[in-house]
Formats: structure tokens, C-alpha cells, sequence
């Protein structure tokens, strides 16, 4: 036992620099006069198809300090990799916040990993920008934290609700509901359902698949039989992928007039580009699309820029989906903090509650709970694709933008006939 | 040194963790430590059935998830106390690796390695379907708030956790040196032979998968608690079941230190690698060294030792 | 009439499903089933293969001919892997199940990572002009999505088994996994005809990846959803039986299938490991393996 006890007084200092090593690192930051801004990113894992983000946080730190930074002092990124698990959240934040000491954070990626956090980030009081995380804090009402992604309220329930409103515009009588089995898709479809309750549309058929599905046939058989008029689906990426190709060999039945709604997917390029035609008629939600009822101040520099940084890193290449929204989150801190001259957390949280904020997507006014005060999430639909690749959808007219109608850029077609168009 | 006084110095560890919350004040390295302790106890109770009587358990996060969703429904149900989560997800443990023990009699090896695979996707599937738990969208878990003297959940659960740690590589140890220890012992060179010398294999391989099942579904009742939030898919994830081999495989998997080494050093390098190397080049650094250790070291640390003595 | 074209289309989808299953278990029915090796990186080597067919595709190639190119140079990679795996442990007289468990699980880290490098995090497909359309039998309709890369099952299946039942070495093979000393008398050395063997099933790695990537898109860490289930097939067909690894994996289809249709399709993936779990309780050898 002798060995043991010294291999343990070694393990015991080790560890004990170990401990006051990022101490001194501390010092060294806490002196360096910089405003600091961390999060978590899915760099790796399930999830790292969403690490194009980290650009859009990029470009604002390099925009910010170009500029000559925020309140003269120069504004520095820490990004780490949460793996896309829960678990290793929670450090990551203490770290930043207790080690790195950053002025402001943002989430990880989506309400599960954010989950983790939000207790500490109300508890600790710190101002804090959602990155499309749906509805984290309904329950908790933090005060200081702010919603980058346009849900709108009760996005839980609504933020789908574009395509009910479509199916209601359209008369449509009989719903079908496909969900895949995660948070994001189940309150959709569940939202989903009471919507139609409320509207007086019959849900001819609800069905939820595990997330790891790759075969729709007997899933799509089960919806024709229940002859419904329109299809709400709520997927992920390569169980969208699976769907659309099923349609394709399964077919749909002729009851079906709209079919999308909340397929994750469809809105990176890889996907894109390998449906191609296939995706014609589905009218699916997408948070910014190139189309002239769309353009913001900024968004076309912004994507110009993203592009060959994304095609260096491999990334999607086209970027409509998260990277506009991380840009705008940075845009919310820069906006609220040059506004009150200020870094102090309930300063500036008090200013973008008060405030509309000019954003790269848009004008962005918050609700009590963070919030945008208006739903904008788009419903598009599909129109025209063909073979030639990813670059027709730069273009506007091939992703319509049908609701909200305020944003419209064309109409509807019903879905049997966009397929053979 | 006898197992009374490694008991008191064991308590005595214990009870100087108890002031850390007093000493250090910057809560990060109770979010890290945390992590690290969690995984002493993985660790060890891995070892006592993988280690001890040489079954290789690759599903040790059946055995995780079940304790943090145990101590997620006694919370939700019941609403009570951390102490009685863990005792309940320690008994739900036991329980289950009974269950794995009477299912998995007559097979050994890598047979055994895959039931317990088996097992985790098995779990995990029946709580995607099971609404009162959350499902796949996992539920929250606000706990009460701690005892003042803490200062924070986080301190909080971390002494929990050291404690649980501390009755872990207590109980690994007593295993050790106890006629029981040496039951495993003889399972692990020969089954047939220890049978044959009249060693109750089966009953040691059922106590052993419960004591081990028990230990891990205790490192999982805090888990809730700590990250305010539970999912299925995080709570049965493949890389506590990797780690969990792995450490004890670092370290040495024949005495009761070679996990608590393994599990301090992995779950330390990981810790710090998520902070600093932060890329796809951390899962890279955490294969190569789990190759480098199973070539050049297979016997773990100690057993470096164990060998250059022995030379 | 509508449950029973439900039932026949559950059915056809099952079998397909089970045969796509079956071509990503055939190489570990070797390096697991024949040789007891328990390598837990075959399917990361099969996305790998995967990667390499999306890579060919992008020049025009077919995306089953590249699977059959490709798997030459897997042929080589898995050579080499099966040397440094038994320089490492070999020597010792084979590492136990938790450390060779531990090294394929570092390889099979470092594999997805190698690929993170090369190909990025986006999901990946191949063109191919009859994605999208399907056979029709009177009722049951089906994808050829799914129609060609299950053939290619039986097709592999049937060679496989021809190679170690009729040829020499595939004797030997399955000779050294009986009784190796007795092997290394008769003057072959086993050595060699191991890593023949792993390099066999790393070929067919490259071969499932290909039919992999046809039924849908892939991305790098798309390999772990399979461990647990390639695994269970080949435990479930009996340790190395080719044909049963087949039937093993039709088996697991169909269940699939049927509970997808029928009950609910959450409850889907726990369905193979149940019907694993009692396998091993009450057959340990598996449904058509011989008694050990």
C-alpha cells in the first residue's frame, strides 16, 4: 500500500495544478480590456450539421471590430464543442462564464441541449440569446433572454402554424400528422393537432416514427388509406430525405393537396441538391428564403461573404438557414450594447425588451419572455426545381414564399399538380 | 492496511470534500469535477462485475440512464429528497442486474458484451415510449434548492457525488479482500474450475451484477439534477458505455484503484480537451489514446507496475 | 383488403429491410462470427465505404460497380488493420474481449473523425436514375431504393458461402476458427489466412457501404445506429453461418416491419435487441448455429 499512498500524493498534486491552471488564464483574460462572447456549437456529432453557425458569429465579431469594435473595445468569440450532447453543456457554460468570464452568451444549438442551461442562466442572471431553441423559456421566464429565431409566441405550439393557415385558406377538411418522435417535432404535431380541433379540420391519421426511420413505405401506405387532403409532416433530415423519395416511389394518393410543413431538411443545400425535383409541391417552413419580398438590410453582404468561407470549410453552401440568425443574435448584443453604452446586463437587456431591433432578417421587436412579438416563420413551397444543382435555389421563384401572407412572393399550386410541372 | 482504517480515511476524504464549497469559490471546477466523480463511480461499479469476475459489460449505460430516470420519476411522482433518489435508483440497479444475471447464465465473453447492448437500446425504447418520462423530448428537473452551506446545486451535487464515490471504491475494495473478491477471482481464470472446486459461481455472478448495477444507477440519480433537464438519448449514450470500459482499462482492472485512476484521468483529459482542442480532432485524441493504452499498456497503469516488478 | 395489403407490404418491406441488414452484418459474420473478433468498427468501415462510392459517383460511376471497385483497396486496408491489431495482441495470445473491444472502438472513433476531415458534416447521397420509382406487384409496390441493394444480399451471400465451403482457403479459414494448432500443423499458418479473412470482410464493408448509401443519405457518425444491430444478427444467425445471416437479418426485418405497421413505429428499434435478448436467454447458439 506504501506505492499506493505516494501514487496518490502525486495524482494529488497534479491534480492540484490541474485546478490552478485555468486560474491563471483568468488573470490573463480578465485584464485584456476585450468584450467576450461565448456559447457551445454542435462541432461535432448528431448535430454538427448545424456547425455552419459558427460563421455567422464570425462575421459579426469581424464586422463589430472592423468597425472599431464595440464601446472601442475589441469584441473576442469562445466556441466550444458541446459534441451535441446534453451532457457536457452544463460545463462548457460554467466554464465561460465562471473561467473565461464573458460579457454575453449565447445557447447551443435547439431547446435540448439548451435545456440544461436555462435554470443557470436565470439563476446566475445573465442576459443570453436563443439560438432557434423553441420555447425554453416558457416555463422559466428569464428576463434577459432573447429568442435570435422569428417562432414568434407560443412557438411551442404555433410556429408551424403557417401551414394551417394554408390548409384553412385552401378549405382543406381532412389532416393527416407525421412526426418524427423528438421535442421539435412532437409539440409541432401536437400543436399541429390542436390546431386543427380549433379550425374544425379532422385528423384522418397521426402517426410518430423513431428518428432513426428510414423506410416510409409502410408509414405513407397507412396515410393513403386515411385519404387525407393535406400531410403535416415533421421530420429530420434523413428521414425528410426518406419521405420525399417515398412519395416519389409510393405515391400519395390523388386526396392530397398539400403536403410539408415542418421537414427538417430541405433547407440545407446537400439535401436540396440531392432531391432536386423531387421536393417539387411540398410547401415546407424555412426561416429565410431569396426572395424580393425577404430583403433585409445587410442579408445579401452577409451571404456573399458566407459563401466561400462555407465552401472552404464544407459546409452548407448556401446558408438561408441558421448562419443569418447567429449573425442577427451577435447584432441584437452590438445594437443594445452601442444603444445604451453599455455592458451591463440588465441595461441591456431592458433596452431590446424596449426596443425594435434592425437585423439582417428583419426588424425584431421581443415580448415580455424574449420572444419575437411576430411569427414569422415562412412556409414555402417548392416550384420549379430541377436537376441543374444548387445554384438555381439562389434564385428567387423556386422556394415561394405562400405564408405569412404579408411576406407572400407567389401562390400556392396544388400539390399534384406542382409534380407534374 | 486493513479495511477499517481504509473505511476512516475514505470518510476522511469524504468529509475534507464537504468544506470545498467553502474553499473554492469559482464554481467551474465543481461542474468539472462533477463530471469526473460521476465517472469515478462508473468506473467502480464497472469493475466490480467487468474488472472482478471478468464479464465485460458494454452496456453500462443501461444501468446510468436507468438510476437518472429512477431519480427523474421518484422526483416527479413523488417529490422526494436526492437521498432517496439514489437509494431508489440504486435498488432499480440491482434489480436490473439480477435481471441481466438470470438472463445472461449460460453465456459469457462477447456474448455477454452484447446483451448488455441489447439491454440499453431495449431501455431506451421503452422510454422514447413511455409519456410519463417525457419521451424522446426528455423532461425537466428543477430540483429544490440546497442546503445553504453549499452555496450552489452544483456544489451540492458534487459532494453528493463524492460521497458516492467514496461508498463505491469502499465497497470495491472490501470486494477485493474478501472471500467474495476471491470467488470473482476464480470466476475470472476459470468458471468451469471454480465450479468444479466448489466456488457458488452462480451466486457470485448475480451478487456481482448487483452490486455493480447498483453502483452505476446510483452515478446516474444525481445526473437530473445536475443538468436541470433529462434525456433518453444522453442518459443512454454510447460514451458512458465506452467510458466505461475504458477507464478501468487505463488504469489496471485488478484492484479498486486502477478505476478510480483511469476514470480521473479520461474524464479529466476530456474535460479539458472540450475546453481547449474543442473540435472534431477531441474524438480523435480520445481514439488514439485508447488504442496507445490497449497496445502498449493492456493491463492499465498498474499494470505497467504490476510487470516491471514482476521483471 | 386494406389489411391485407397492409400485411404483404409490411411483408416485402420487412424482407428488404432484413436483406440490407444482412450485407452490413456479412463482414462481421467473418471477423466476429468466424474469427471471434468483436469488431465493433465494421459499420464505421462501412459509411467509410459509403464515403468512397459518394466520392466515385461524383465522376459518374455506379454506385454498385464502385462498391465492387472500392473493395479492393478495402481488401488491402483491412489487411493492414488486422496486422497492427495482431501485432498488438496476437503475440499475447489474443487480447480479451474488453481490450480488443476498446481498440476497435479507437478505430472506429478515428474513422468517423478521418471522414469529418474529408467530407464535412453534411449528409451524403449518390445519383442514381431509379431512386425514386418502384416495382409493382399487384398490391405490393417497392422502391427500388431498396429492391437493388437488398438483391445484392443473396447475391454476396451465396458467393461467400461458395468461397468458404468449396475453395481451399476458405476451408482453411473456417478451419483456423475450429482448431487453429491443428491448422498451423498441416503446415498452413494461420497468420496468413486470418488476415485474409479480415481483409475479406473490410472488402465487404466497402460492398454494404455502397448498397448503404443507396437506400439514403449518410453522414459521418451514421455507422453507430448500426452497432447494436449488425451485432445482434450475427448473434442471432449463430456465429458464423453465412446463410443464416441472411435469415437472421430477414428475421429482424420483418419484425421490424411488422411493428412499424402495427403497433407503433417508435417501438421499432428495441425489436431486434428483444428478440437478441431472448435468443441469448434461451438459445445462446443462436438460431442456426451448431451447438459449441
Amino acid at each position: 500500500m506504501k506505492i499506493t499512498r505516494r501514487r496518490f500524493t502525486k495524482l494529488g498534486a497534479a491534480a492540484s495544478i490541474g485546478l490552478a491552471a485555468p486560474a491563471v488564464w483568468t488573470k490573463g483574460f480578465a485584464q485584456s480590456g476585450k468584450i467576450r462572447v461565448g456559447c457551445s456549437a454542435s462541432l461535432t456529432g448528431p448535430l454538427s450539421s448545424t456547425k455552419n453557425m459558427v460563421i455567422g458569429y464570425e462575421l459579426w465579431r469581424d464586422d463589430v471590430n472592423k468597425a472599431g469594435g464595440l464601446l472601442g473595445k475589441e469584441v473576442e468569440l469562445i466556441v466550444y464543442d458541446d459534441q451535441s450532447s446534453p451532457s457536457n453543456v452544463p460545463a462548457i457554460y460554467s466554464k465561460l462564464v465562471d473561467v473565461d468570464q464573458v460579457d454575453f452568451l449565447f445557447t447551443p444549438y435547439g431547446a435540448n441541449l439548451t435545456a440544461t442551461i436555462m435554470p443557470f442562466a436565470k439563476q446566475r442572471d445573465r442576459f443570453i440569446v436563443g439560438i432557434l431553441t423553441l420555447a425554453s423559456n416558457d416555463h422559466l421566464r428569464h428576463d434577459k433572454f432573447f429568442q435570435a429565431a422569428p417562432w414568434g409566441p407560443d412557438g411551442a405550439t404555433n410556429w408551424a402554424r403557417g401551414f394551417f393557415d394554408i390548409a384553412q385558406r385552401d378549405g382543406v377538411k381532412k389532416m393527416a400528422i407525421l412526426a418524427a418522435d423528438t421535442e421539435f417535432s412532437k409539440t409541432a404535431a401536437e400543436g399541429g393537432r390542436r390546431v386543427c380541433e380549433e379550425t374544425g379540420m379532422e385528423v384522418v391519421d397521426f402517426q410518430m416514427y423513431p428518428p432513426t426511420n428510414r423506410d416510409f413505405s409502410s408509414i405513407l401506405r397507412n396515410i393513403r388509406a386515411a385519404e387525407p387532403e393535406a400531410v403535416f409532416v415533421c421530420s429530420y433530415p434523413a428521414d425528410s430525405t426518406a419521405i420525399a423519395r417515398g412519395i416519389q416511389e409510393i405515391g400519395l394518393g390523388d386526396s392530397v393537396r398539400l403536403f410539408g410543413g415542418g421537414m427538417v431538411g430541405p433547407q440545407y443545400a446537400s439535401l436540396l441538391e440531392n432531391l432536386g425535383p423531387a421536393l417539387n409541391g411540398i410547401v415546407n417552413f424555412h426561416l429565410y428564403v431569396p426572395e424580393p419580398t425577404l430583403k433585409f438590410e445587410g442579408i445579401d453582404g452577409f451571404l456573399a461573404r458566407y459563401v466561400p468561407i462555407a465552401k472552404e470549410r464544407q459546409v452548407d453552401p448556401l446558408g438561408f438557414y441558421i448562419p443569418p440568425f447567429t449573425y442577427a443574435a451577435g447584432q441584437l448584443i452590438s445594437k443594445a450594447v452601442e444603444a445604451t453604452g453599455s455592458i451591463d446586463q440588465a441595461e441591456v437587456s431592458q433596452w431590446l425588451h424596449e426596443n425594435s431591433v434592425d437585423t439582417v432578417v428583419g426588424q425584431i421587436t421581443f415580448d415580455e419572455i424574449g420572444n419575437w412579438t411576430e411569427r414569422r416563420v415562412l412556409m414555402v413551397q417548392f416550384q420549379g426545381v430541377d436537376d441543374s444543382g444548387i445554384e438555381q435555389f439562389r434564385q428567387a421563384g423556386k422556394q415561394v414564399v405562400i405564408d405569412p401572407t404579408a411576406y407572400a412572393s407567389g401562390d400556392l399550386i396544388p400539390f399534384a399538380e406542382a409534380r407534374k410541372a | 492496511m486493513t479495511m477499517a482504517r481504509f473505511t476512516m480515511l475514505a470518510l476522511l476524504v469524504f468529509v475534507a470534500g464537504l468544506f470545498l464549497p467553502k474553499l473554492v469559490s469559482n464554481p467551474y471546477y465543481f461542474y468539472a469535477g462533477y463530471v469526473v466523480l460521476q465517472y469515478v463511480v462508473i468506473a467502480t461499479g464497472w469493475n466490480i462485475l467487468g474488472g472482478y469476475a471478468g464479464y465485460t459489460n458494454f452496456g453500462a449505460s443501461a444501468f446510468f440512464g436507468a438510476g437518472a430516470y429512477t431519480a427523474a420519476f421518484l422526483f416527479k411522482a413523488l417529490g422526494v429528497s436526492i437521498f432517496v433518489q439514489i437509494l431508489g435508483a440504486c435498488a432499480v440497479g440491482m434489480l436490473l442486474g439480477l435481471a441481466t444475471g438470470y438472463l445472461t447464465l449460460r453465456i459469457q465473453g462477447v456474448y455477454f458484451a452484447i446483451a448488455t447492448v441489447a439491454l440499453v437500446i431495449v431501455l431506451e425504447t421503452l422510454v422514447h415510449n413511455t409519456e410519463y418520462l417525457g419521451g424522446a423530448s426528455g423532461m425537466t428537473h428543477l430540483a429544490p434548492p440546497p442546503p445553504a452551506w453549499f452555496g450552489g446545486t452544483t456544489q451540492y451535487v458534487f459532494c453528493i457525488m463524492l460521497g458516492l464515490a467514496v461508498a463505491a471504491v469502499v465497497l470495491a475494495r472490501w470486494l477485493e479482500v474478501s472471500w467474495v473478491g476471491r470467488g470473482f477471482r476464480a470466476i475470472r481464470a476459470s468458471e468451469p474450475a471454480a465450479e468444479a472446486c466448489g466456488v457458488p459461481t452462480l451466486k457470485l455472478k448475480l451478487l456481482a451484477c448487483a452490486l455493480s448495477g447498483g453502483v452505476m444507477a446510483a452515478a446516474g440519480a444525481p445526473y437530473p439534477t445536475y443538468t436541470f433537464y433529462l434525456d433518453p438519448v444522453s442518459a443512454f449514450s454510447l460514451l458512458i458505455g465506452l467510458n466505461a470500459l475504458a477507464m478501468p482499462l487505463i488504469g489496471g482492472t485488478r484492484t479498486w484503484l486502477g478505476p478510480v485512476i483511469g476514470a480521473v484521468l479520461l474524464a479529466s483529459v476530456q474535460q479539458l480537451a472540450t475546453v481547449t482542442i474543442s473540435s472534431e480532432f477531441n474524438i480523435l485524441a480520445v481514439g488514439l489514446v485508447l488504442i496507445a493504452f490497449v497496445v502498449a499498456a493492456p493491463e492499465g497503469l498498474l499494470g505497467i507496475r504490476f510487470r516491471r516488478r514482476a521483471a | 383488403m386494406v389489411v391485407l395489403d397492409l400485411v404483404l407490404n409490411a411483408l416485402a418491406t420487412g424482407v428488404m429491410l432484413g436483406s440490407i441488414y444482412a450485407l452490413l452484418a456479412l463482414g462481421l459474420a467473418i471477423t466476429f462470427g468466424i474469427l471471434h473478433i468483436p469488431n465493433v468498427a465494421h459499420p464505421a468501415l462501412v459509411i467509410a465505404g459509403a464515403y468512397a462510392v459518394v466520392t466515385s459517383n461524383r465522376f459518374g460511376l455506379d454506385p454498385i460497380l464502385a462498391g465492387v471497385l472500392w473493395a479492393v483497396p478495402f481488401y488491402l486496408l483491412g489487411i493492414l488493420f488486422y496486422e497492427f491489431y495482431s501485432r498488438s495482441f496476437e503475440s499475447r495470445g489474443g487480447g480479451n474481449t474488453l481490450q480488443s473491444l476498446t481498440l476497435f472502438f479507437g478505430a472506429s472513433l478515428i474513422v468517423e473523425v478521418g471522414l469529418v476531415v474529408a467530407y464535412g458534416t453534411d449528409f451524403r447521397s449518390v445519383n442514381v436514375d431509379y431512386v425514386g420509382s418502384s416495382l409493382r406487384l399487384g398490391m405490393v409496390a417497392i422502391p427500388y431504393r431498396f429492391l437493388i441493394p437488398a438483391l445484392m444480399a443473396p447475391v454476396a451471400v451465396f458467393l461467400l458461402w461458395l468461397y468458404l465451403s468449396r475453395t481451399n482457403i476458405g476451408l482453411a479459414i473456417r478451419a483456423v476458427a475450429h482448431d487453429e494448432r491443428a491448422v498451423s500443423v498441416s503446415g498452413i499458418n494461420p497468420a496468413t489466412i486470418k488476415r485474409h479473412a479480415f481483409g475479406i470482410a473490410t472488402a465487404l464493408a466497402a460492398i454494404a457501404g455502397a448498397a448503404l448509401v443507396i437506400t439514403g443519405p449518410i453522414d459521418p457518425f451514421a455507422g453507430r445506429i448500426h452497432i447494436g444491430r449488425v451485432f445482434a444478427i450475427v448473434v442471432l444467425a449463430g456465429m458464423g453461418t453465412i446463410p443464416g445471416t441472411l435469415a437472421a437479418g430477414i428475421i429482424i426485418g420483418i419484425a421490424e416491419s411488422l411493428v412499424m405497421s402495427f403497433m407503433s413505429p417508435s417501438w421499432a428499434p428495441g425489436v431486434a435487441f428483444a428478440i437478441l435478448l431472448a435468443t441469448l436467454a434461451l438459445k445462446p447458439t443462436g438460431l442456426f448455429g451448431a451447438a459449441r
